[in-house]
C-alpha cells in the first residue's frame, strides 16, 4: 500500500473522530452541564430536559456514537482494503 | 431461611462458581497470563471489561452518592461512561494493533525510552495500589454487613479468592471469572430496582421509571423536589456545584477513565482491530444498563428514606433502621427531644445522620423486598470488588514482571521465569494489598482524585500523541508526563490531603479558579499536552523506525498475525 493512499486513509479516518467529538461533546459537556439550565425549562415526561441529558440521555448518545464508529471504519476499511 | 443463612449460601455458591472457573481456564503462558492469549471473543471482553470497570465504588456507594447529591451526581454518570467514547475512537483500535502485554509497552516502545518506560511503570503502580486498597476495604465491608464477621476476616477470605484464580489463571482465569461476576453483578443491581420501580411508578423499567407519575399522579421528580424544599434541602434536579466545576470534574473523570492502564490492557485480550472497536462497544452497553439504572434507584431511594423518617415517631422505626444503626452507619440523634425524627438541611435542627453506602445496600429492606434479593445484593456487591481488585492485582503483576524485570532488569529471564515471576509479583501485590485493606492509608478515600487525575495528566496525552503526532519525541512526551503528573500530585496533596501548606488556606476559597482536587486532572492533562508539544518543537525528531511503528499501527490489518509472534 502506498504513502499517498495511507495518507487518505487516516485523513478520513481523522475526519470521522472529529464529527463523533463534535457530537461527544455538545450531548455531554453541552446539554448536561452548559445548557443545562436552559433546557430545564422543557420537560419530557417528568424529566426536565437539562436534568435528563445529564443522567441518562448523554449515556444513549455515546452508545450511539461508538456504534455509529464501528459502522463508518469498517466501511473505510473495506473501501481501503486494510480490513482483516 | 434466615437472611444469614442464605446469605451464605448465595454467597458461597458465587465464590464455588469463580475457582470452578479458574481451574477450568489455567494460564500456560505469559500470553495467556497477560493478555489471555489474545483470543478472547469481543462479546466475552466486553462483559469482563465492564466487571472490571465497575468497582465495588459503582455497585455500593455510586447511587447513594447521586441520591444525596441529586444533579451534581451527573459527573459520575457521564465522567464514566462518556470516557469510553475516547477510549474506543482515540485508543482501542491502535493500541490493539500495536499488539503488545502493558500500557508501558507502549510507551517505552514508541518513545524509544527506558526513563519514559519507567515513569510508565512508576504511574501504573502508583494509580493501580491507590484504587485496589479501596477494593479489598470494599471486600471487606461487604462482608462485615452482611455475614456480621469483622471486616479484617472478610479481607482475608477476599484475598484468598482472589489470589487463587488470578495467580493460577492470570488474565485468562480473570477474564472468565469476571464474565460470570458481570452476571451475578448485574443481577443483582437490576432486580431490585425493577422491584422498587414497580412498587413506585408501576413502570418495570427503572430507566422510565423514575420520570413518571407516582399514585397520586404528580411525577417523581417534582415530588422528591417538593420533598427537598419542604426540609430545606437544594432542590434535587439542579445542583450546587458550579458549572465550572462541573465541568471539570466531568472531563477528568473521562480522561481518567481513557487512561487507566487495566482498563486500556483490555483492549490487548481481543483477536483483531475490528474486534477491539466492536469490544468498546460491548463493554459500554454492559457499563450503561447499570449506569443508567443509578441514578433511578438513587431517586427511588431518597424518596422512599424521607417518606419513611421524616418526621416520623422514633420508637415506630421499621426493624432496618435499627439494624443499620447498630452498624453506625446511620444515627439518630433526639436534639429536641419530642421522639420524632427532623430530617432537615440545618445542621443545627436536623436529627439524622446517613452514611450514602447505606442507599444501595439497604434499599432492599427499605421497599419490604424478599430476602433471596437482599442476599443477591451482599453477592453482587462482592462479584464488584472481586472482579475489579483482579484487574488490578493484573496490571500491578505484569508491571513488575513484564515492564520491570523483563524489560529493564533481566531481559535474559525465560518465558517460564517470567510466568513464575508474575505468579510471585501477584501474590505480593494480594498481600499488599489487603494489608491496605486492613490499615487503610488515609488517601484510600481520595481514591477518585488520585486514580482519575494522574491517569488523565500522564498515560491518556502521552498515548494519545504517540498514535495521532508522529512529531512527538521521548523528550516532549517525558517532560508532558513528569509536568502533568507532577502538578496534579502537588494540587491534590495541596488541597485534598493537605500534606503541603496550611489547612486555613486549603479551602474551596483558594482553588486555583474554583476547580476542586477531583477535577484538576483536566488541568494536569493540558498542561501535559503544551508541556509536551512545546518541548517536542525544541528537541530532535523521532528516529525514522519510530515513525515506521506510528504508520504501522494507524492501519488495521495485520494484528492477527502480530498475535501469533
Amino acid at each position: 500500500m502506498d504513502a499517498a493512499t495511507k495518507k487518505a486513509y487516516w485523513r478520513e479516518n481523522i475526519k470521522y473522530l472529529i464529527f463523533l467529538l463534535i457530537i461527544w461533546f455538545i450531548v455531554s459537556f453541552g446539554c448536561g452541564i452548559l445548557l443545562v439550565d436552559f433546557l430545564n425549562q422543557f420537560q419530557i415526561g417528568g424529566f426536565k430536559l437539562g436534568f435528563w441529558f445529564a443522567q441518562q440521555g448523554a449515556i444513549y448518545c455515546f452508545l450511539v456514537l461508538v456504534l455509529a464508529y464501528i459502522i463508518l471504519m469498517n466501511r473505510l476499511d473495506k473501501k481501503y482494503n486494510v480490513n482483516e | 431461611m434466615s437472611l444469614q443463612l442464605l446469605t451464605y449460601i448465595v454467597v458461597g455458591l458465587s465464590f464455588a462458581l469463580y475457582i470452578g472457573i479458574a481451574i477450568w481456564s489455567r494460564a500456560g503462558s505469559t500470553k495467556d497470563f497477560y493478555v489471555a492469549g489474545g483470543g478472547v471473543s469481543p462479546l466475552a471482553n466486553g462483559m469482563a471489561t465492564a466487571a472490571d470497570w465497575m468497582s465495588a465504588a459503582s455497585f455500593i456507594s455510586m447511587a447513594g452518592i447521586i441520591s444525596f447529591s441529586g444533579y451534581d451526581g451527573s459527573v459520575y454518570l457521564m465522567g464514566w461512561t462518556g470516557g469510553y467514547v475516547l477510549l474506543a475512537l482515540l485508543l482501542a483500535p491502535y493500541l490493539r494493533k500495536f499488539g503488545k502485554f502493558t500500557v508501558p509497552d507502549f510507551i517505552g516502545d514508541r518513545y524509544y525510552s527506558r526513563t519514559a518506560r519507567l515513569v510508565a511503570i512508576i504511574c501504573a503502580l502508583f494509580v493501580s495500589f491507590t484504587y485496589i486498597a479501596g477494593q479489598m476495604r470494599g471486600v471487606g465491608v461487604v462482608f462485615s454487613r452482611f455475614l456480621e464477621v469483622e471486616v479484617n476476616t472478610g479481607v482475608y477470605v477476599g484475598m484468598a479468592i482472589v489470589l487463587f484464580y488470578s495467580v493460577l489463571g492470570g488474565m485468562k482465569g480473570i477474564t472468565y471469572t469476571q464474565v460470570a461476576q458481570y452476571c451475578i453483578m448485574i443481577f443483582a443491581f437490576m432486580v431490585p430496582a425493577i422491584f422498587i420501580s414497580i412498587q413506585m411508578t408501576g413502570n418495570p423499567l427503572p430507566q422510565l421509571g423514575f420520570g413518571d407519575r407516582v399514585a397520586d399522579g404528580t411525577y417523581l421528580l417534582d415530588k422528591l423536589d417538593g420533598l427537598h424544599r419542604e426540609l430545606g434541602f437544594a432542590e434535587y434536579t439542579s445542583g450546587s456545584k458550579s458549572t465550572l466545576d462541573v465541568f471539570m470534574i466531568t472531563a477528568a473523570l473521562m480522561l481518567g477513565t481513557a487512561g487507566l492502564p487495566h482498563v486500556i490492557v483490555r483492549f490487548f485480550t481481543v483477536p483483531r482491530v475490528k474486534d477491539a472497536r466492536k469490544s468498546a462497544l460491548y463493554s459500554l452497553i454492559f457499563i450503561a444498563i447499570l449506569y443508567t439504572t443509578a441514578p433511578a434507584i438513587a431517586v427511588f431511594a431518597r424518596t422512599n428514606l424521607i417518606e419513611t423518617v421524616s418526621n416520623q415517631q422514633y420508637d415506630k422505626m421499621p426493624a432496618w433502621f435499627s439494624k443499620w444503626e447498630t452498624t453506625g452507619l446511620l444515627d439518630f440523634d433526639d436534639k429536641n427531644n419530642d421522639g420524632t425524627i427532623q430530617y432537615v438541611a440545618d445542621p443545627n435542627k436536623n436529627e439524622l445522620t446517613i452514611d450514602r453506602d447505606i442507599m444501595v445496600l439497604a434499599n432492599p429492606e427499605i421497599a419490604n423486598l424478599p430476602n433471596w434479593v437482599i442476599a443477591l445484593v451482599a453477592a453482587g456487591g462482592m462479584a464488584a470488588a472481586l472482579s475489579t481488585a483482579a484487574g488490578l492485582l493484573l496490571v500491578i503483576s505484569a508491571s513488575v514482571s513484564h515492564d520491570l524485570l523483563k524489560k529493564l532488569v533481566m531481559p535474559n529471564i525465560t518465558e517460564k521465569q517470567e510466568l513464575w515471576a508474575a505468579r510471585g509479583a501477584s501474590v505480593v501485590a494480594v498481600l499488599v494489598a489487603g494489608y491496605f485493606g486492613i490499615h487503610p492509608p488515609g488517601f484510600v478515600a481520595s481514591v477518585v482524585a488520585l486514580a482519575f487525575g494522574l491517569a488523565a495528566s500522564s498515560f491518556f496525552p502521552a498515548i494519545v500523541m504517540g498514535i495521532f503526532s508522529k512529531r512527538m519525541n521521548k523528550e516532549g512526551a517525558i517532560a508532558g508526563m513528569v509536568f502533568g503528573l507532577g502538578i496534579t500530585l502537588y494540587y491534590i496533596a495541596r488541597f485534598k490531603l493537605n500534606w503541603i501548606g496550611n489547612i486555613e488556606n486549603s479551602g474551596p476559597d483558594n482553588w486555583w479558579f474554583g476547580i476542586s482536587p477531583e477535577g484538576f486532572g483536566t488541568l494536569g492533562m493540558l498542561f501535559n499536552f503544551i508541556v509536551a508539544i512545546v518541548v517536542s518543537r525544541f528537541t530532535k525528531k523521532p528516529p525514522v523506525e519510530i515513525v515506521e511503528i506510528v504508520d504501522n499501527i494507524r492501519i488495521p490489518r495485520g494484528a492477527g498475525q502480530a498475535q501469533s509472534h
